[in-house]
């Protein structure tokens, strides 16, 4: 296990003379680069934890000098933005719903900031392009469940729908025809080929005609007698191609037989106390939701 | 006398599993109550058979049975964790690949830990302590100590990987990254642990050397340090004797920040500190040079597991966690890339004299790719812990492909090198069965992690970019789902560097077995340690 100090390498250093199992090592310094750099990390380290809070003391750190926090930073990036736009915000947290489009910068502002409050908020479920999902509705098109004006839209987005947060929330509910034997399994078949029919969709005639009399007793009181629906108590229309959870024969029959009961909760900062949505921002996702399209 | 102590603790294991599989609260306690009365029953019944037996006289030579069985392990384990990441990547890709059916079971999220777990701890740990036992028995001229402990470590080790995996199928986690297992599997690691610190211990104060080779310097930080970051991070209160779920004894940021310590350090410790240690035994050895600069190797170890330890608060900037902790954890992030780079550097220049072997041997070949997988990673690394920097990288993708490029990189290819040096060694045959396949295994691996590291760079900072973007106004431009969509074609390549990788790595197990199998035997005895 002897070593060979006397040999050299290119640079003149030996090596260190032990030896395992095979393996040696040079005697070679420090790299000049390598050792600098550590040392200029290690003044830099220093000279910054002098300058940003840094060092534990007993019962505080080490503020440093520049008085930086990640909190104030974050702060003072906001309230940049505040500022500038502090005039807009007081205008819209008050702003008459209907007329804002007049006001062009007031009214750019709100479909602007009600995007970003639509994306952050109500995209999750309604999609980032609005065009919804199954159960959730589609925003863009001109049918609405509960009213497409704007103080429509707005109070849909401040108390909710069918939720336990806001008493004033948009409440209705569908009864479950089947699973409560309020109409037996044959009834329930002969009601969604109504509907079929209705909706002009392929369906049974003789089941339908069937079906008439079913839906003028037990289902006209909500969704007319016509079947258009009625927006004061968040009946759809069934009478059109638009559907929340689909319009085929084996999901009509599944909706009378169960029911539905989707659930929007009211966005208002008034009944969600972290989280929720300020006067100015419901208002600015209204109008931004309005703009879409379907608004009316 | 031995054999009936034996008995009757392998009797009382199993009547007490037996008893916990009758009491369980939940099915994940249950189903290990059950693997562990299995394994303990085997036992039983083995230790039963060979009781009273006259035993051949004890080995003299090294303990190298035990180290095979590591290197299968390893080289197991990590098909098994790349083709459980390979999966994950595409179901990141394509959602439908969480099948309805496998709900609960097999959908991303009891899945990704699979992974994580199976290539950190199952690949990654069976490396190191496959190449620990090895190396410290050759660097001492010593046998490993303690009988066979080192065997009790190996399946004792096993049995933990086969608790963690079925527990996460099972969903039993305590929630904490890379520290997922639950309290009774965190005991029984402990115990594990221990022992291989007393394996390594014994055979290092044996040691026929007069100085400890700088490998084992490495080995030991890490098996030292990972045990009282295991024991310290996995403090908790069992709900329940019968039952998985704890409770952890730090709460809220203090429980993060413990978290982090160990997260940051299981990376400093584990893939870094016992990673080193591989390395400074097998490149040495490869290249037949000597290591470049033993004072180089002194100054780097010592900075580097002081620094370390300090570095985990840089997972938590902008949270909960105090600013002065979050730029300690910074400051000492950026000193700690000098002391990285050293391993680097004393990697690199040990090939000086001998680089002409990269063109002719594909073992050396990968190792330097390793180490300079090794030296970008621990460059990347401190850049990402700077506060501004990170309010960009963080939560995105570009910390995956940070990882990434270290663990496929230097952590994979390291360990490749090692596999393919030991087994003609550990086998007793004159060379590698094939070394064209080590070759495609080389620029397989190299494409792959190339592709994974650039797919995520580039969604990591365009996925920041987008989170961060706000208009004139001060709105926010775009929604987290659009950021998910935007990303969908980066995710197809980030899979298709897994399958690539995953390709070299069947390559190589069809290489190191047809070795075993095929390979001509060496002419003369292997090196034996001097008789005890």
């Amino acid at each position: 296990m002897s070593g060979t100090p006397e040999k050299k390498n290119e640079d003149g250093y030996g090596t260190t003379g032990h030896e395992w199992d095979g393996i040696e090592e040079w005697n070679n310094p420090l790299p000049r680069w390598w050792l600098w750099t550590f040392y200029i990390t290690i003044i830099w380290g220093i000279g910054y934890t002098i300058a940003y809070p840094a060092w534990p003391l007993v019962d505080r750190a080490t503020a440093g000098l520049l008085g930086y926090s990640t909190r104030g930073e974050v702060a003072e990036q906001i309230s940049e933005f505040e500022a500038r736009n502090a005039e807009l915000q007081v205008q819209l947290a008050s702003a008459d719903l209907n007329t804002i489009s007049d006001d062009a910068a007031l009214f750019n502002y709100a479909v602007q900031g009600g995007a970003a409050v639509f994306r952050n908020n109500c995209s999750q479920c309604h999609g980032s392009g609005a065009a919804g999902a199954v159960g959730y509705p589609n925003l863009l098109d001109d049918a609405w469940l509960w009213g497409g004006t704007i103080e429509e839209i707005a109070y849909s987005v401040r108390h909710g729908i069918r939720n336990e947060q806001s008493l004033d929330a948009r409440w209705s509910q569908m009864p479950a025809f089947g699973a409560d034997e309020l109409l037996d399994e044959q009834q329930i078949v002969e009601v969604a080929h109504y509907v079929l029919q209705i909706s002009g969709q392929a369906h049974d005639a003789d089941l339908a005609s069937a079906g008439a009399e079913t839906f003028d007793l037990e289902c006209s009181g909500c969704h007319m007698a016509d079947g258009t629906g009625d927006m004061l108590g968040g009946a759809p229309n069934l009478t059109d191609a638009i559907w929340l959870y689909g319009g085929d024969e084996a999901t009509l029959i599944e909706t009378i037989t169960n029911s539905r009961f989707g659930v929007m909760p009211a966005w208002s900062e008034e009944f969600r106390p972290a989280g929720g949505l300020s006067d100015s921002e419901i208002n600015a996702v209204a109008t931004y939701v309005h703009q879409l399209g379907g608004g009316q | 006398m031995w054999d009936y102590v034996k008995l009757a603790v392998l009797g009382a294991i199993v009547v007490l599993a037996a008893i916990a599989a009758n009491y369980a609260r939940d099915l994940a306690y249950q189903v290990h109550a059950i693997i562990i009365l299995a394994a303990a029953g085997g036992l039983f019944v083995w230790t039963l058979r060979r009781t009273g037996e006259a035993r051949p006289a004890p080995e003299t030579g090294y303990l190298d049975g035990v180290v095979r069985a590591g290197v299968i392990a390893t080289a197991g384990w990590g098909v098994v964790g790349f083709l459980a990441g390979t999966f994950i990547a595409f179901q990141l890709a394509f959602p439908q690949l969480n099948f309805e059916w496998a709900q609960g079971y097999a959908n991303f999220g009891r899945l990704r830990p699979l992974h994580t777990s199976a290539v950190i701890f199952a690949f990654g740990g069976n490396a190191l302590l496959a190449t620990s036992f090895y190396v410290v028995q050759r660097t001492s001229a010593a046998r490993l100590w303690g009988g066979n402990a080192a065997w009790f470590v190996f399946w004792g080790y096993q049995l933990v990987i086969v608790l963690a995996a079925t527990g996460y199928l099972l969903g039993q986690t305590q929630g904490k990254e890379y520290a997922e297992p639950e309290w009774y599997i965190d005991l029984w690691l402990t115990i594990v642990w221990v022992v291989y610190l007393l394996v390594f211990l014994g055979t290092l104060m044996k040691r026929k050397e007069p100085h400890i080779y700088v490998a084992n310097w490495f080995y030991l930080s890490f098996i030292v340090t990972i045990a009282m970051l295991h024991i310290v991070n996995n403090l908790s209160l069992p709900v329940s004797i019968f039952g998985s779920k704890s409770v952890q004894v730090f709460a809220g940021v203090q429980d993060a920040m413990t978290q982090w310590w160990y997260g940051h350090n299981a990376v400093g410790f584990f893939l870094t500190a016992g990673f080193l240690g591989m390395m400074y035994y097998f490149v040495p050895k490869q290249a037949e040079r000597p290591v470049f600069s033993y004072k180089l190797s002194i100054i780097h170890f010592w900075a580097l597991i002081f620094l370390y330890i300090w570095a985990g608060p840089h997972h938590l900037h902008y949270t909960a966690l105090p600013d002065w902790a979050s730029t300690l954890g910074m400051v000492f992030s950026v000193i700690l890339w000098m002391p990285s780079w050293g391993g680097m550097i004393n990697g690199l220049m040990t090939l000086s004299g001998a680089w002409d072997k990269l063109r002719t041997d594909p073992v050396i070949r990968m190792m330097v790719v390793s180490i300079g997988f090794y030296g970008m990673s621990t460059f990347e690394g401190p850049m990402m812990s700077i506060r501004a920097v990170n309010s960009l990288s963080h939560y995105t993708d570009w910390t995956i492909g940070h990882v990434h490029s270290g663990a496929l990189g230097w952590n994979g290819m390291i360990t490749f090198g090692a596999l393919y040096f030991l087994v003609p060694k550990l086998w007793n045959k004159e060379r590698l069965y094939s070394l064209s396949m080590v070759s495609w295994h080389f620029w397989l691996a190299t494409i792959g992690i190339v592709l994974y590291a650039a797919s995520m760079w580039v969604t990591g900072i365009m996925e920041g970019l987008m989170w961060r973007e706000v208009d004139a106004q001060g709105f926010l431009v775009n929604s987290f789902a659009d950021t998910v969509a935007a990303k969908f074609p980066m995710y197809v390549v980030r899979g298709l560097g897994g399958v690539l990788y995953l390709t070299g790595a069947i390559i190589m197990v069809y290489n190191l077995w047809m070795t075993v199998r095929r390979s001509p035997a060496k002419a003369e005895a292997p090196a034996m340690a001097p008789a005890e």
